[in-house]
Parts: C-alpha cells; sequence; structure tokens
C-alpha cells in the first residue's frame, strides 16, 4: 500500500484486527478490533485494567499477540527499522535510566535512528526541558519524566503518536501545554493516540473515542455520539421542599433522586414540566436546570455495564 | 515540528549497525556508575598485582633456595597476575557486562530502546560488540599495567620475567582477554534473568563460586575447571614448568574455552531478547 501513494501522501493509521492477548488463564485483551485514523486526537478510554496499556505494547510490539494483529500504516511495527520515525511513544515515564541525562537518554535514541542530533535541542526546547537536559533524570519530578518522554516520542517526528496516561504528574499548566501539543499534532495530519482512565482527561482533548472494559470493545465512536449514548437528559432541582417534590415527580412518572450538594437530580421529566408540577403544588423553586448526562457519567455508565456482564467469569 | 526536519528525516536509509553501536556507546559511558566501575576496578586489579611483587620483593632475602631456584619464571609470572587479582577483574566484568544489560530491564528503558529499534537481537548484538570493546581494552591496560608494575617491582632484585620469555606474553594476552569473556558471559545471564539482584548473584555463583569449587587433581572435575573462563585463564597464564598439576589443559583448548565461552554468551543473549514481553 505504501509503495503506490507517493511520498508524504501516506495515511498513518493503527489497525487493531480482532487482537487477543492472554497471559496463562487471564485475558487482557480480548478479541479487539479497532482503527485509529490520522488528522484527529482519538482518547483510548477504560478502566484501571482494562487492557489499554497491554494493546499499545502489542501496537508496538513489545508484546506478542495470543491471536489477531495490530498495524502500523499497513505493517507490524515489528518490521520497521527504526521505529522512532514511524511511531512515537510514551508508554510510562519511568521508562528510562535514572542515571544519565535527559540530554543523553536523547542522544542514544537519536543515534539509533539515525535522527539529527539538533534534533535534540529542538525536541528538548519543545516540552521546555531546555535547562534541565543536562540534569540526571534521578532526580526530575514524574512530570518532568513526562514531559522528557514526550519528547523522545516527537524526537523521529513521527506520523503516529502513542500517549499512556501522559497527563500522570503534570501540574495544571502542563495539562493545558499537552492538550495544546495534541491538537496541534493532529492538526499536523498525524495519528495521536491517547489513554486515559478518566473521562474528563479527555473531554476537551479528544475528537474520538476507543472506550474498552476488561479487553473488550465497549465504544469506537465520535465524543459526541458517546455522550449521548450516556443516560439521557437530567433536570437538577433545589428547592425548598424536596420530599414533597420527589413524590409529585415519583407521581408524574419520573424519578428525583438527591444529589451530593442537597439538590435533586430529576430523570424522565423535562425541565418544563418540572417546573409545571411545582407551580401545582405551590413548591418553591431555587433553581431548575437541564444538563446533559456528563461524559463521565457515560464513561462509568458503560463500562460498569461490561464489569457487571464479565463478572461471573472466570479471567 | 517543522516540515525540514520531516523530510530530511524521511530521507535517511535504512538502519544501521553503526547507528546501533553508536547508541549503546553513548548509553554505556553516559552512565556515572559504570565509568567509575570500571576505572576502580582497574585500579584495584593493577595494585593487587603490584603489591603481590612488592611482598615478594621485600621477603625475596627470607625465601629458601629452593624458591629461589623456582622462582623465574613461575613467581614471577603469577605475580604478574595474581588468581585473587584474577577473580576480582571476573567480578568486576561478569558485573559490569550483566549490568550492561539489567539496567535497562530494570528500569524500564529496554522498552524504550526496543520501541525505538525493533530489532531487538541487533541492539543486543551492538551492545556486545561495545561492551566486549571497552571490557577489551580495560584488559589490555590491567593485564598490561599489571606486568609492567609487577615485573618492574621484582627487577629490583633481577628476578622478573620479560614478554620476550616463552608463554609470558601468552599469559598477558590471557588476562586481558578474561575481561570481554567474562563481561559477555554477564551480559547473557543478565539478558536470560533480566533482575539486578539475580542476575549478579548468578554471574559470580557461575564465574567465581563454580570453579573454586572444582578440584583439579581428579580427572573430570579437572576437565570441567578447565572449560571455565577463570580456569582457561589458570591454564593459559600459569606456566607449570614444575607440572605440578596432573591434568594439565592445553593451550588450544584453553583458548577455544574463551571462545566458546565468548561466542555462547553472544549467541543466547541475542536469542533470548527476541520473544519476550516487556
Amino acid at each position: 500500500m505504501r509503495a503506490t501513494r507517493p511520498r508524504g501522501m501516506v495515511e498513518p493509521m493503527i489497525d487493531v484486527n480482532d487482537l487477543t492477548k492472554r497471559y496463562g488463564r487471564a485475558t487482557a485483551v480480548d478479541r479487539l478490533t479497532f482503527t485509529v485514523r490520522p488528522g484527529k486526537v482519538t482518547g483510548f478510554l477504560g478502566p484501571n485494567g482494562a487492557g489499554k496499556s497491554t494493546t499499545l505494547r502489542l501496537v508496538l510490539g513489545l508484546h506478542s499477540p495470543t491471536s489477531g494483529t495490530a498495524t502500523v500504516d499497513g505493517r507490524p511495527f515489528r518490521d520497521r527499522p527504526r521505529g522512532l520515525r514511524h511511531v512515537g511513544a510514551l508508554l510510562d515515564a519511568a521508562d528510562m535510566h535514572g542515571g544519565r541525562s535527559g540530554y543523553a537518554h536523547l542522544r542514544a535514541l537519536a543515534a539509533s535512528n539515525r535522527i539529527p542530533r539538533r534534533r535534540i535541542a529542538e525536541v528538548l526546547a519543545e516540552v521546555g526541558l531546555e535547562s534541565a537536559g543536562r540534569q540526571r533524570i534521578g532526580g526530575y519530578s514524574l512530570g518532568m519524566r513526562q514531559r522528557l518522554g514526550i519528547a523522545a516520542a516527537l524526537l523521529g517526528d513521527p506520523p503516529v503518536l502513542l500517549f499512556d496516561e501522559p497527563l500522570n504528574g503534570l501540574d495544571p499548566e502542563g495539562v493545558l501545554w499537552i492538550r495544546g501539543l495534541f491538537r496541534r499534532l493532529a492538526a499536523e495530519g498525524r495519528t495521536v493516540f491517547v489513554s486515559s482512565h478518566l473521562m474528563r482527561e479527555m473531554e476537551h482533548t479528544a475528537d474520538h473515542l476507543v472506550v474498552i472494559g476488561r479487553g473488550r470493545l465497549i465504544a469506537d465512536e465520535t465524543l459526541a455520539e458517546f455522550a449521548s449514548r450516556g443516560e439521557g437528559l437530567q433536570v437538577a432541582v433545589d428547592t425548598a421542599d424536596p420530599a414533597t417534590l420527589t413524590a409529585v415527580v415519583d407521581a408524574a412518572g419520573g424519578s428525583a433522586v438527591p444529589a451530593p450538594d442537597g439538590t435533586l437530580t430529576v430523570t424522565g421529566l423535562t425541565a418544563a414540566r418540572v417546573g409545571e408540577l411545582a407551580y401545582e403544588h405551590r413548591i418553591l423553586l431555587r433553581e431548575l436546570t437541564t444538563r446533559s448526562a456528563s461524559l463521565e457519567a457515560a464513561f462509568l455508565a458503560q463500562t460498569a455495564d461490561a464489569a457487571d456482564y464479565l463478572t461471573g467469569e472466570r479471567r | 515540528m517543522t516540515t525540514t526536519a520531516d523530510r530530511e528525516i524521511d530521507a535517511e536509509p535504512a538502519a544501521r549497525f553503526t547507528d546501533l553501536l553508536a547508541a549503546e556507546s553513548i548509553k554505556f559511558v553516559s552512565l556515572r556508575s559504570t565509568r567509575w566501575g570500571v576505572l576502580l576496578s582497574a585500579l584495584v586489579v593493577i595494585a593487587m598485582n603490584a603489591n603481590a611483587a612488592f611482598s615478594d620483593y621485600r621477603n625475596w632475602p627470607t625465601y629458601n633456595p629452593q624458591i629461589r631456584a623456582s622462582f623465574v619464571p613461575d613467581w614471577a609470572v603469577s605475580d604478574a597476575f595474581s588468581a585473587g587479582a584474577a577473580m576480582v577483574l571476573i567480578l568486576a566484568a561478569g558485573t559490569i557486562g550483566a549490568l550492561a544489560i539489567v539496567s535497562d530491564y530494570a528500569s524500564g528503558l529496554a522498552r524504550t530502546t526496543f520501541a525505538a529499534v525493533p530489532a531487538r537481537s541487533s541492539v543486543v548484538l551492538a551492545k556486545a560488540t561495545v561492551l566486549a570493546g571497552v571490557l577489551l581494552a580495560f584488559g589490555v591496560v590491567v593485564a598490561g599495567g599489571s606486568f609492567v608494575a609487577s615485573q618492574g617491582i621484582l627487577a629490583g632484585r633481577g628476578i622478573n620475567v620479560t614478554l620476550a620469555d616463552p608463554g609470558v606474553l601468552r599469559g598477558v594476552v590471557a588476562s586481558a582477554l578474561l575481561a570481554p569473556v567474562c563481561g559477555l558471559a554477564g551480559l547473557a545471564i543478565g539478558a536470560v534473568i533480566r533482575y539486578t539482584a539475580g542476575s549478579i548473584v548468578t554471574t559470580v555463583a557461575l564465574l567465581l563460586l563454580f570453579p573454586a569449587l572444582l578440584e583439579d587433581r581428579r580427572y573430570l572435575t579437572a576437565v570441567i575447571l578447565h572449560a571455565q573462563p577463570y580456569g582457561s585463564w589458570g591454564a593459559l597464564h600459569g606456566l607449570d614448568t614444575q607440572h605440578l598439576s596432573p591434568y594439565p589443559a592445553t593451550t588450544v583448548g584453553s583458548w577455544l574455552g574463551y571462545g566458546i565461552w565468548a561466542l555462547a554468551s553472544v549467541v543466547v543473549a541475542a536469542l533470548v531478547v527476541r520473544r519476550r514481553d516487556l
């Protein structure tokens, strides 16, 4: 495929096809199939232990699949003589030796892929580590290690980038910076695949979501589609008489549950209908707001389903 | 992320072994602990041999005629590289070799390295080449330095040997080569075990403890001993002009022992990393 396309026109895609990985009896990745496309940020979501890291390692050829395939631009990544030029990856901020300087770490990586040495200074500047480059990695904070790992991923100017939980240990400024970086890398036409176990980290970053639970695919759709599959509309009501309103809402076919902040969360009725009912029963309302289900709630609901479904099975 | 960088990188040819050698060299020399380990163990080994020679220099007047008669060349040669110094050299080289790969695995750097260069065996071959090169230089400096220091001291009593004497040069070369052979063995053990403590304990047990337990008075154990790096070194380095050993090893067999250990170690290390999940 690559040969038939002119250089520079290659569409770098990650293709995971019927991928399964078992460790003894434990199934970490279970017949997973999805495609990650260029030009957008794809979030890779799932609870802890869902198989996200294993999937990324399978894509990189660090683990061998039990069955199925994972390819990058149509070829198994393991066939690439110079990996950094095809896929840049940050798997774990700990995957470096504390005894070396950040600069030496990048220099060895650059040399192995014959990447010009000036790229090292470029990527160090890109991640904001110019001044710390000569220090030993052992003295870095987790956030600095994340930045160095990102610098290593950018070193080969690759068309495909994988990041496993990249926001761990970053300060708020770092989180903003990294979101901007992901958006820019995607805008440059690269394939950006970012894993997280927190939906809210993806809410402002990802265009597309691949959601897995217990190694199985739960959703592969746009952020908007995923959010709309949540529990539907909710109405937040702050009232002086929650007991009466709850009874009235129940009688009208809806349901009201107390929220942690003392308000009621009503489902099954529109805000207008709740307002009418309150007026009819002379209940004082202080606030009446329509809320779409949050992405976090949609995520939890859907991954919880997967977990329940599999609870009885031997892992 | 400039487009010029993009084009420049794209235009590069396929992976070359020299690139991997450069990368592994950078990794080797950029660790402060490795640099100190190499330097300090070199000094310790040379100091041990110089001290052995100095003891003989000092005690010479007290030696009986029998010892004096056999001192040159047997004793003088053993001062050039004592058995104790050889053990320290084995310990140092084996540990440096094991750590050369275990430090990658233990820190997680192996994942980063193999994600950058998926051809794992090539990476390990490059690592073995760099390690063997560094330890060969180390061995030459240590064996050469020990020879010059010890024989310089013994020359004060006129009881030294020179490289022109039969078997002496062979001994110095054997001492120098002991370092890369044991370093590669350590590398293989590290590649198989992958954990720091286990790798070092196994390296010490296999390269030092095991040969120390073998008796050279019985044929079978003598043969097994001669097949170890330490035993091969002993046979190549010691002159035994008095024929004290009942089952002497052949010179060819001992060189072969070195070669087989080095080659087998490289093959094991290169193969064992191929299919492992990490």
